[in-house]
């Protein structure tokens, strides 16, 4: 039987928080030899926000995963930390203020989700709902009026002073809706067709879903010239497909398709092949010097990785603002100089573990709409870091996307606080323990007459 | 579905796995090509984050080279040369993207990095204090190493003066001219660093060389106490007052030119004593002493002198030769410092150490101390034995000639009352240029001897009679005698 395990939950809170408050006085000695004086303060207002998620989940969801809050805290906390490091070098855009508001309407989101959504499986009832929510959102930047293009990527809208991502949020609900959809359909899809060598190939009409699906991607592309989004999308898609239907010809159709795809973008985008250009000969003057999809900022993002070293420079010590967009896209490459391999490894190493705690919970969960959801939700997660580090470290050719719980920026934080809200929410059904029979029939009485 | 699940984990942690190993790879493979990259503009900013050890003299009482914390936040601390020019071919400068001199020689120290500081340096990085790097006291001579600049600058010539301690090899005077101001190579700009360093590059007097140890000249005359060591040495019975023949033009053979002595003149009545032919730099003597004597012979007397490969030292020094084995004439000619016979200033500074150090030659150095940033002393100057270059009474004999020369010969100029100085004049043809190099090499106090030197002015800089009696010889003379006094 699992316990609640709530008096691990509260240290490992605590130690999270210690953990920031600590990097956050390292910085200000790291620049001028002094604990910043908003320390104690911004330490406890931190504490402040994140006990009441506690308290929150420790009444609505009792027997919610102690895991998930400490990590996530310790890694919102870090970003924090490293957006106001870059803000001290006085780089535009990085504002810790900002952040640390986001973060509080981030709890709010996140408490909100928990008390409102009671049983999660409501949601599999809002499946097609969801669907039109996740288009909706992900068409809106190009709406006239409220769209804005912003760095070359048409995927804001503007609402009063605000710009907002809707593309953060609609992942949620396209998630919500494939995980609905899927469990509806999955005996279908998983019905076999020909066989080609040794795959069992789906029926041609089955494939309609997963075109769909591949065209919204590649208009996203098109589109909103968002490169991240699309294959952060269509790469769910797929991985959920496998799990819902178990074949592994739809995850071979899929990198077919993704494969089309990119060269199709390739041929007729030059900002695409700019990308391909750039990732694999980063270092030559010609793509260095290029203003427009050159390689300076990648470039300059590895020589902060190549300066840190093993143990970094130490927090306020390295040179953020050499890096362009420091703060959003590139904040890993920060935490390579400053806390260097150490710091990226156990970061890595916390994302590892939040995906792997939400991948438990699915494995956990005892139907099958929460188990696709779950997956998917930590899947994303997990597929979003890939994408972003693995673009910024040169692993894979670079795409925006922001860091999640890094990343300055109010949507991308607000839409991941309820992704953890619903994997809070589904690992305490799935830890519940079922209602118990009475087994021992030495109590019962018999009466006879 | 938990099949599935499962799978799709472990491509989860995959992922992971390859980011992981990626940043490691970055980390550890590529940073080396990352940090020299000269788009990075960290390693630029890092050479300013350091608060870099002081270069001093005199046990810490003159400060050479300092460091002024800026506090800005990318160059923090900025490097100053108090004495500008005096010093420049010693310290040499800590430029954004390069380094020479001392500060090249000296760098891990100065920087903290060497690992004598690993400690000191790991504490600093604990508690997030800027690294610091130990300080460098060298065994210059201020007080002389002033009157040697003065002097050789006030006279407008191109030179080069160095003075050291024949008993320990520590470097008490080094002075080329025409020199520069470090300070304009030290400003954390790079684009005005390259337009300087670039303008003293081009400059045809070449500024940027340190005379004293990266290039060789002929050595004339001075090599005469060379050849004459190497005359004593090989026959014992031999001392100042044998007689060697002195013609007026010695004949060499397989050619029609012949070796005639210094402005053509006689020497003495043809046949002379060893000592007279030193005291009045006589041609003949010694070239057919060259040729009686051999290659072979030539050529080990001068190894123990240290010629024939470059000084081990703190500084870049260049090689140095009496030339290939070609004919007997060309041993003649090399025998009296000509031909293709190359010295630097400082290998014949060090001719005369061994000579004053009764014939033991010491390893030359410039550094005196480290001190670690706790002001513990990490080194120290410990004298350092090359060679035994002549056998202690061939020494006395060379000694008592060389004071000859002083009181009696081509030397005169170099007197300090009071003091028994002994040395060697020397006055080179420089290829087919009209105007000789003038060279002096000498030590004092002849009994007990504290400095030797070697002076050397450049062929053209002092005109077409410039001799090495006239025109090196006093410059000497006070160097020594402001060694001397400051001890």
């Amino acid at each position: 039987m699992t316990a609640k395990r709530r008096g691990a939950q509260l240290v490992m809170l605590a130690f999270a928080i210690v953990v920031v408050m600590g990097a956050y006085a390292s910085v200000g000695l790291g620049i001028d030899g002094q604990i910043p004086s908003g320390t104690f303060t911004y330490g406890l207002g931190l504490a402040a926000l994140m006990f009441a998620a506690y308290g929150v989940l420790a009444k609505w969801a009792p027997w919610a995963d102690p895991l998930l809050l400490p990590l996530v805290t310790l890694v919102n906390g870090l970003g924090l930390v490293i957006i106001y490091r870059i803000e001290q070098t006085g780089q535009g855009g990085a504002s810790a203020t900002n952040q640390l508001m986001w973060t509080a309407l981030g709890v709010v989101m996140f408490s909100a989700t928990l008390i409102v959504l009671k049983d999660h499986r409501a949601l599999q009832r809002l499946t097609y709902t969801m669907g039109f929510i996740g288009l909706g959102l992900l068409v809106m930047p190009l709406l006239p009026f409220v769209g804005r293009e912003i760095n070359g990527a048409r995927i804001w809208i503007g609402v009063g002073p605000f710009t907002i991502q809707p593309a953060e949020f609609s992942k949620l609900a396209l998630v919500i809706f494939f995980a609905g959809y899927l469990v509806a359909k999955r005996d279908v899809l998983a019905l076999a067709g020909r066989r080609l060598l040794f795959i069992d190939l789906p029926r041609a009409r089955d494939l309609g879903p997963v075109l769909v699906t591949w065209g919204l991607s590649l208009g996203v592309l098109i589109l909103q010239k968002d490169l991240g989004s699309s294959l952060l999308v269509f790469g769910t898609f797929i991985v959920m497909l496998y799990v819902a239907t178990q074949r592994t010809s739809w995850v071979l159709i899929g990198i077919l398709l993704f494969i089309g795809g990119a060269v199709l973008a390739g041929q007729i985008f030059d900002h695409v092949q700019a990308r391909f250009e750039v990732w694999l000969h980063p270092e030559l003057p010609e793509f260095y010097d290029r203003e427009l999809g050159g390689s300076y900022q990648l470039m300059q993002g590895l020589f902060a990785f190549g300066s840190g070293g093993i143990l970094g420079t130490g927090l306020g010590k390295g040179f953020p603002d050499q890096i362009p967009l420091s703060f959003s896209d590139f904040i890993m490459a920060v935490v390579g100089e400053e806390l260097g391999l150490t710091g990226l490894m156990a970061l890595l190493m916390v994302y590892a573990l939040i995906v792997q705690r939400g991948l438990r919970t699915a494995l956990a969960a005892r139907d099958p709409f929460s188990k696709l959801l779950a997956g998917g939700l930590s899947f994303i997660l997990a597929w979003q870091v890939f994408i972003i580090v693995g673009g910024v470290t040169r692993l894979i050719p670079l795409t925006g996307l922001v860091t999640p719980f890094m990343s300055a920026g109010g949507s991308a934080l607000l839409a991941n606080w309820i992704l953890i809200a619903l994997l809070v929410r589904m690992s305490d059904a799935a830890r519940r323990p079922p209602p118990q029979a009475i087994q021992n029939e030495g109590l019962t009485q018999v009466f006879t007459r | 579905m938990n099949s599935t699940l499962k799978r799709a984990a472990v491509a989860c942690m995959v992922m992971f796995g390859l980011l992981m190993i990626n940043v490691n790879y970055l980390g550890a493979v590529k940073a080396g090509d990352y940090s020299t990259d000269n788009r990075n503009t960290r390693s630029f900013y890092k050479r300013y984050s350091v608060d870099r050890g002081w270069i001093t003299a005199d046990n810490g009482k003159t400060t050479l080279a300092k460091t002024v914390d800026t506090k800005d936040a990318k160059f923090r601390y900025e490097r100053e040369y108090p004495n500008g020019r005096m010093y420049a071919h010693v310290l040499g400068f800590f430029a954004p993207e390069s380094a020479r001199g001392i500060e090249l020689n000296e760098n891990k120290l100065l920087d903290g990095s060497d690992p004598d500081l690993v400690v000191g340096r790991l504490i600093d990085f604990v508690s997030k204090k800027p690294p610091k790097g130990a300080s460098v006291d060298l065994t210059l001579v201020p007080a002389a190493q002033k009157i040697a600049y003065d002097k050789l600058r006030a006279s407008g010539k191109r030179g080069a003066v160095v003075a050291l301690n024949p008993k320990t090899g520590a470097i008490q005077v080094m002075v080329s001219l025409p020199t520069y101001d470090p300070n304009d190579l030290a400003v954390p700009d790079r684009g005005k660093v390259a337009a300087a360093y670039n303008k003293l590059a081009d400059d045809d007097t070449d500024p940027l060389l340190n005379r004293v140890t990266e290039k060789t000249y002929p050595p004339g005359s001075t090599f005469k106490v060379v050849t004459a060591a190497a005359f004593l040495e090989a026959d014992r019975s031999r001392d100042p007052e044998t007689t060697v023949p002195a013609p007026q033009v010695l004949d060499l053979p397989d050619t029609t030119a012949g070796l005639p002595n210094y402005g053509g003149a006689a020497c003495g009545s043809g046949e002379v004593t060893l000592r007279f032919a030193l005291e009045r730099s006589c041609n003949t003597p010694f070239g057919q002493m060259g040729m009686d004597l051999g290659w072979d012979t030539m050529r080990e007397e001068s190894a123990k002198f240290g010629i024939g490969e470059p000084i081990q030292f703190d500084l870049p020094t260049a090689g140095t030769t009496i030339g290939p084995e070609e004919e007997t004439a060309a041993l003649a000619q090399l025998s009296i410092g000509q031909r293709n016979n190359q010295q630097t200033p400082l290998q014949m500074a060090q001719v005369a150490s061994a000579i004053a150090n009764s014939g033991v030659l010491m390893k030359p150095t410039l550094i005196n101390k480290i001190t670690d940033p706790g002001g513990s002393v990490i080194e120290e100057l410990k004298p350092e034995q090359l060679t035994e270059a002549l056998s202690g009474e061939v020494a006395d004999e060379l000694k008592q000639m060389m004071v000859s020369v002083i009181t009696n010969g081509t030397g005169t100029g170099a007197q300090i009352p009071g003091v028994t100085v002994a040395g060697k004049t020397g006055t080179a043809e420089a290829g087919d240029a009209p105007a000789p190099h003038a060279w002096f090499i000498g030590f004092a106090p002849a009994e007990n001897p504290e400095t030797a030197i070697c002076v050397f002015i450049e062929a053209g800089s002092a005109g077409n009679d410039a001799t090495g009696g006239g025109t090196a010889a006093p410059l000497a003379r006070d160097v020594m005698q402001a060694v001397l006094e400051a001890k």
